[in-house]
């Protein structure tokens, strides 16, 4: 337990200030909790699909949840129902062996709800496309707010998506 | 030579690994995979091809290991009755590859499971989309998928389905538990749910670009696959890379073996009931990650390993600040060893839980970091040794108890020999030229690539088509073998251990699903 304790207090904190929304919103980190704070009573709940992703954006939604981001500090957890979710991240060109489910996922998900589009595949269907086997971007099956490139995209770049899908929700899309 | 005692005319493929090639007919496959695995060999991969533009039907291959050395064996089948019989009975993991392949291309085993792997409902039976006629772009209704899962009867034995979507955030796959009480009897997994066309994808892609889609077949392998593609093309196109291309390409496999053995960790912990685990080992793999965008422009080091050689070099600074890394992660990591190693909650997680035993490792072909953790001892690095693994004398390390400690435990030992390995790398590198000019190259030639990823094995076999473009490629993924051993590993245990157990395996969707 002595090394444990040390450990923790020799590393510090970690955690950096949460990227902008984006440039037109311009908005420090203290009202970017606000936003949250706002619509989702400061807790934005979001669950993933993979819905057939090389699992390389997957890595990165992880990375999200290390100290440094602490996307949790943020007020957003990745939650395991679609049923408590206010916002779905969708990764992959979608699998048509996966396009049920993620209708399924989307349809559990009580309105109003977002969904963000991860990824060039999930953008428009990456080096995958479409095919008999793939539907390719994520629009072509459930409506999207935002899409974020990237092959993955880093951390902050999946930040930025998240809020400035919530920065947009606010103004009724949802 | 590795494959002589085989009645078969060989010839040797040029390239990084020993590697052969040669013909077999379908009715000759049973003698000689037997004979393969006599002598303590075991099927890396099984896969199909339509040969139909050339007269020939169709075409099983086989990809057969053993430590020394890879044969690749075609056998023809003709194309108004393409059968071979069942190899499961010789080589457990043919199953699910022949169930694959008989989706994908219509070339039947004749096996007893007449169930499909890859294709749920959204193509028909009767289409098979590896074959030349059928269009990428073919698109079907989508069906109703019903799976036929085995049931369990007894008193009170009940189901749990569980996907294909999870709780955390992890790839699609359905899981079917049979369980009593907490008990579980039996887990049946259906996966196959990424399935985006992956081998179709790759016909008639420019050979230079192939790499790009080797390296997203598991992106967690990135490189392992990118080196095994560019290990296949270099091979057809018989050009070896500068010698400094080639240790670049083993810091960066080390590096990506290191990231991704120090998330395992952290959620091994997490799962065990140690957040402080997740948070300290998820700070040091972000750093790794950081390190990785600043000297070689991306976290993950995707589309870094080009056919020929390296897209990005070190200077000095960098050496240095890996070198500086190193030292730091040794530090770290053997202080958080001590931690788990210390910590009796988690060890009571840890030990006994999830047992692959030796003996059903071994009957189940488990290969890779699990195979490892019950004795399985293959490793490409340390055996085929491509260069420059052949002047780096890698320590393979092995456990006998094949529990998630040991699972664990195995992480820990490669991240340290990782790192030693990594530092003989910043010591021994050569200066010079980082890639070499490939040739234009003629088609029909075939070359096999052969990585030891941080799972285990990526195998990539290339086949050269016309005006520089590919034929055929079948990427490999070592999840393919290991994933029914999480099936076995799991019996007995209780279902709450099961993310647990999952996790020290930690296997690849995408990658099998292709």
């Amino acid at each position: 337990m002595y090394q444990l304790l040390k450990q923790i207090i020799a590393v510090g904190i970690k955690t950096e200030a949460p990227p902008q929304a984006d440039e037109a919103l311009r908005v420090v980190s203290q009202r970017l909790q606000q936003e949250i704070l706002g619509m989702f009573a400061g807790s934005l709940a979001i669950r993933h699909v993979d819905a057939g992703s090389c699992n390389g954006c997957e890595l990165e939604i992880h990375m999200l949840n290390n100290p440094y981001y602490n996307i949790e500090g943020l007020g957003i957890r990745l939650v395991a129902s679609p049923r408590h979710a206010d916002l779905l991240l969708v990764t992959g060109p979608v699998a048509r062996n996966m396009e049920v489910a993620l209708l399924r996922t989307f349809d559990a998900m009580p309105a109003p709800k977002l969904v963000v589009a991860v990824g060039d595949c999930g953008c428009s269907g990456g080096i995958f496309g479409e095919s008999y086997a793939s539907r390719g971007r994520v629009s072509n099956v459930i409506a999207v707010d935002v899409a974020v490139p990237g092959c993955p995209p880093t951390p902050t770049a999946l930040l930025q998506g998240i809020l400035t899908a919530i920065s947009s929700g606010r103004h009724g899309a949802a | 030579m590795a494959f002589d005692s085989l009645p078969l005319n060989l010839t040797e493929l040029p390239g990084a690994v020993p590697a052969w090639q040669g013909q077999a007919t379908a009715a000759d496959l049973p003698d000689i995979c037997q004979a393969v695995k006599d002598q303590g060999g075991r099927l890396a991969s099984l896969w199909g091809t339509d040969e139909q533009d050339r007269g020939l039907g169709y075409a099983l291959h086989l990809a057969l290991a053993k430590p020394e050395g890879m044969l690749w064996l075609r056998a023809p089948l003709p194309a108004d009755r393409p059968e071979y019989p069942d190899l499961a009975s010789i080589f457990f993991p043919a199953g699910r590859m022949q169930r694959a392949a008989r989706d994908l291309l219509g070339i039947d085993a004749d096996a007893a499971d007449r169930r499909p792997w890859l294709r749920h409902a959204a193509w028909q039976e009767s289409a098979h989309p590896l074959r030349r006629e059928f269009a990428a772009a073919n698109v079907f209704e989508q069906g109703r998928d019903d799976y036929a899962f085995i049931a369990v009867a007894g008193d009170g034995v009940h189901e749990i389905p569980v996907g294909p979507v999870h709780a955390g955030t992890i790839e699609p796959g359905h899981f079917r538990f049979s369980i009593v009480g907490e008990k579980v009897l039996r887990l049946e997994e259906h996966l196959g749910y990424t399935h985006k066309g992956i081998d179709k994808r790759f016909q008639g892609m420019p050979l230079a670009e192939g790499a790009k889609l080797a390296g997203r077949v598991s992106g967690d392998s990135t490189v392992a696959y990118a080196w095994a593609y560019c290990m296949a093309l270099e091979s057809i196109a018989d050009v070896a890379p500068p010698a400094r291309a080639l240790w670049l390409r083993a810091l960066l496999l080390e590096r990506e073996r290191i990231a991704n053995h120090l998330g395992d960790l952290g959620y091994l912990g997490n799962d065990g009931g140690l957040a402080f685990g997740l948070a300290q080992f998820m700070r040091m793999k972000e750093e790794v990650l950081r390190l990785n965008h600043q000297l070689f422009g991306h976290r993950y080091l995707m589309d870094r390993i080009v056919p020929g050689g390296v897209a990005c070099d070190l200077d000095r600074n960098g050496l240095d600040a890996i070198g500086a890394e190193c030292a730091r992660l040794e530090r770290e990591v053997r202080l958080l060893k001590d931690i788990y190693d210390d910590h009796s909650g988690l060890q009571d997680r840890f030990l006994t839980c999830g047992r692959l035993t030796a003996n059903t490792a071994n009957k189940l072909g488990v290969i890779g970091l699990a195979g490892r953790a019950s004795s399985q001892g293959w490793d490409v690095r340390a055996q085929a040794k491509p260069a420059p693994y052949h002047l780096l004398d890698v320590r393979m390390k092995t456990h006998k108890n094949g529990d998630v400690a040991a699972r664990v435990i195995l992480r820990f030992d490669e991240i340290f020999e990782s790192l030693r390995l990594s530092r003989a790398v910043i010591e021994r590198i050569s200066a010079g030229e980082i890639a070499a000019a490939l040739p234009a190259v003629p088609a029909g030639r075939i070359g096999l690539g052969w990585v030891e990823g941080w799972r285990g094995e990526s195998v990539v076999a290339l086949e050269s088509g016309e005006d520089g473009s590919v034929r055929n490629c079948h990427a490999h993924d070592p999840s393919w073998q290991n994933w029914p051993a999480l099936g076995f590993a799991v019996i007995n245990n209780i279902v709450p251990d099961f993310p647990l157990i999952n996790k020290s395996f930690n296997l690849s969707y995408s990658g099998c699903d292709l």
